[in-house]
């Protein structure tokens, strides 16, 4: 019983950045878990049944203490099925991790970040999944060595039959390191093209309050908030965006936040570290001028 | 076709929340059947008026729960079980081990969940059920089409959608998106009333209790995040020095340009 396997996800080639994290938090932990870090990626595309026999394979063979999984689409429909399996428990989405007393005690935001839950993993292996961007991984660094997992062959009941990209070339909220989010201040469908421009130039995903995705602006997938996806980017900008309680759920734990908004009693200050009181309509578009200025010098 | 649909009730969203012993201070709140619940209860619902069969809502909770089962027959459900317990105390497993077993003693196709419990915030239960069963799951569902013995179902992942086919029975946890939930009719709580609720225990369904409630994952603390306090305000009158000031933040502070 030693040492730390993470599951790992590989696009076009590379590890995913939220796999990256995972070594790195993995790395640093070993030292008082015991043991080595060993990343595995299973030799086949994501099928919760076919994923599920070949990690369970790969725990049984090698008895980690802990088992790390990234909280994307498929480390968070892997974690628990895995968990079922071997009758251990799961600390999910997690922003911190430590290894105490013999124990992995995790840190994890609960009541849609409202408030932080901390819980000993107390079964072994102990599994955890862990929140995209809270764990920062050495960019520069190259590539851990990854080990392929054979995928068993077996006839799954449920497969994946087609992909669909809706939109294509932008970027996802969920694993950006800038948002550029827009409300109801924006007026109008059309202006939602205030947010993408500045979200260009900056190389930042387009976030959405709720209202705007209600009325059909802009597709679910953008919405953050408490219904829609909690994120903690490093930078996030709003722009005629209230700040109500279920949105801030979703935003508050960004590292810095600029919000530009005409009211000035808007809850969205109360959140900001940057607050612009004033008419998103002539600050946007003087903001992603002066950003591209500073993006070419 | 028989569809069952797990059910939990939350506090509402807007409820501030105040830390108290293994959870928090439940004075005073109101609580709701977890929102994306409400999407796999409408969703279990539109099937049995195509298809017939039953709805039957589940929930493990303690007394006060008995009111979001209501809720659920009022907009359409056929019938419900009670679990009586505190799901605050289990974990994930033990919770998805008390709905497993309940599930053995109610016909069912279809097993729907909401994409996570808002609160818990796990997104386990669903899949956790359906590896007890040894079901196929699909996850965070925004469409679906069920056929004879099998279901297309269309699962939100990072920028894209997979759409995936699979047998009968299986668990769904449902997304945003996945319908429009509708809200209860008068006639519709009037009829519920004559619905009884079915109450058990965790001994009725054979379950030990030391399992339900092993401390796989065992609370430590909850607390609130560090209030912010609110940075700097300016004026953007003059929208050129207002955005000079933005960039300065993004750069020095953010180091982001
Ligand atoms: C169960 C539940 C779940 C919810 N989940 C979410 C969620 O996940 N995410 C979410 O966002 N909301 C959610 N909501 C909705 C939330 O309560 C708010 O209704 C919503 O966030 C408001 O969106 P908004 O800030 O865009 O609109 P508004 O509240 O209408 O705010 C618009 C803002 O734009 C400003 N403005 C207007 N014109 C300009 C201008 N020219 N320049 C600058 N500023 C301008 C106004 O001052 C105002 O502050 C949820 C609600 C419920 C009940
Ligand atoms: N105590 C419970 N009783 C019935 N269903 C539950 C319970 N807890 C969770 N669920 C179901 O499991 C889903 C996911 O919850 P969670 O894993 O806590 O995020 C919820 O949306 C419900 O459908």
């Amino acid at each position: 019983m030693a040492g730390i396997l993470v599951y790992s996800e590989v696009r076009d080639g590379r590890l995913k950045k939220t796999s990256r994290e995972v070594i790195a938090i993995a790395q640093k932990l070993a030292g008082s878990v015991g043991g080595d870090v060993a990343a595995v990626a299973v030799d086949a595309p994501y099928n919760t049944e076919v994923h599920t026999a070949a990690l369970e394979a790969a725990i049984k063979e090698r008895q980690p203490s802990v088992v790390l999984f990234p909280g994307t689409s498929n480390g968070r429909d892997l974690a628990p099925r895995i968990a079922a399996r071997l009758n251990v428990g799961v600390a999910s989405d997690v922003d911190r991790l430590e290894w105490v007393d013999g124990k992995l005690r995790a840190r994890r935001p609960v009541y849609s970040g409202k408030a932080f839950a901390t819980v000993d993993v107390t079964a072994t292996p102990a599994i955890a999944t862990c929140r995209p961007n809270a764990f920062p991984a050495d960019e520069a660094a190259a590539d851990p060595q990854v080990v392929t997992l054979p995928a068993p062959a077996l006839e799954p009941k449920a497969k994946v039959v087609e992909t669909r990209t809706p939109e294509t070339g932008e970027l996802m909220i969920s694993e950006a390191d800038i948002i550029v989010s827009g409300g109801r201040g924006l007026k109008e469908a059309s202006n939602f093209s205030y947010i993408r421009d500045l979200a260009h130039a900056i190389g930042g995903a387009v976030g959405a309050s709720r209202a705007t995705v209600d009325a059909g602006w802009i597709d679910h997938q953008h919405q953050v908030g408490q219904t829609g996806r909690v994120v903690t980017p490093n930078l996030y900008i709003a722009a005629g965006i209230s700040g109500a309680i279920q949105h801030l759920a979703g935003m508050s734990s960004s590292k810095h936040i600029v919000a530009i908004n005409k009211d000035p009693e808007a809850p969205i200050f109360r959140v900001a570290d940057l607050g612009v009181v004033g008419d998103l309509f002539q600050i946007l578009p003087a903001l992603t001028e002066e950003v591209k200025k500073a993006k070419t010098h | 076709m028989n569809s069952v649909v797990c059910i939990s009730h939350v506090p509402d969203t807007e409820a501030r929340i105040k830390p108290a012993g293994k959870g928090i201070d439940e004075a005073g709140l109101k609580f709701i059947v977890s929102p994306y619940d409400e999407y796999a209860l409408e969703e279990a619902i539109r099937i049995k008026e195509a298809k017939g069969g039953d709805v039957t809502v589940v929930t493990f909770g303690p007394d006060r729960a008995a009111q979001a089962l209501r809720e659920c027959l009022a907009r359409g459900a056929t019938k419900a079980m009670h679990i009586k317990g505190d799901p605050g105390a289990a974990d994930s497993l033990g919770i998805a081990k008390v709905l497993a077993a309940a599930l053995k003693s109610i016909p069912h196709d279809l097993v729907f969940f909401g994409k996570q419990g808002v609160g818990t915030d796990n997104a386990l239960v669903g899949p956790m059920v359906a590896e007890l069963l040894g079901y196929p799951q699909v996850n965070v569902v925004t469409h679906m089409e069920v056929g004879d013995g099998s279901l297309t179902a269309h699962r939100e992942i990072e920028g894209a959608e997979e759409v995936i086919e699979s047998s009968q029975p299986a668990v769904i946890t449902a997304q945003k998106g996945l319908n429009e939930p509708r809200y209860s009719s008068l006639k519709g709580i009037m009829a519920a009333k004559k619905i009884p609720i079915d109450t058990k225990s965790l001994a009725d369904l054979g379950l030990e209790e030391s399992d339900v409630f092993n401390q796989r994952v065992v609370f430590v603390s909850i607390e609130l995040p560090p209030e912010k306090s609110g940075g700097r305000k300016i004026d953007g009158a003059d929208p050129a020095a207002a955005a000079k000031e933005i960039v300065k933040f993004i750069r020095e502070e953010a180091k982001a340009l």
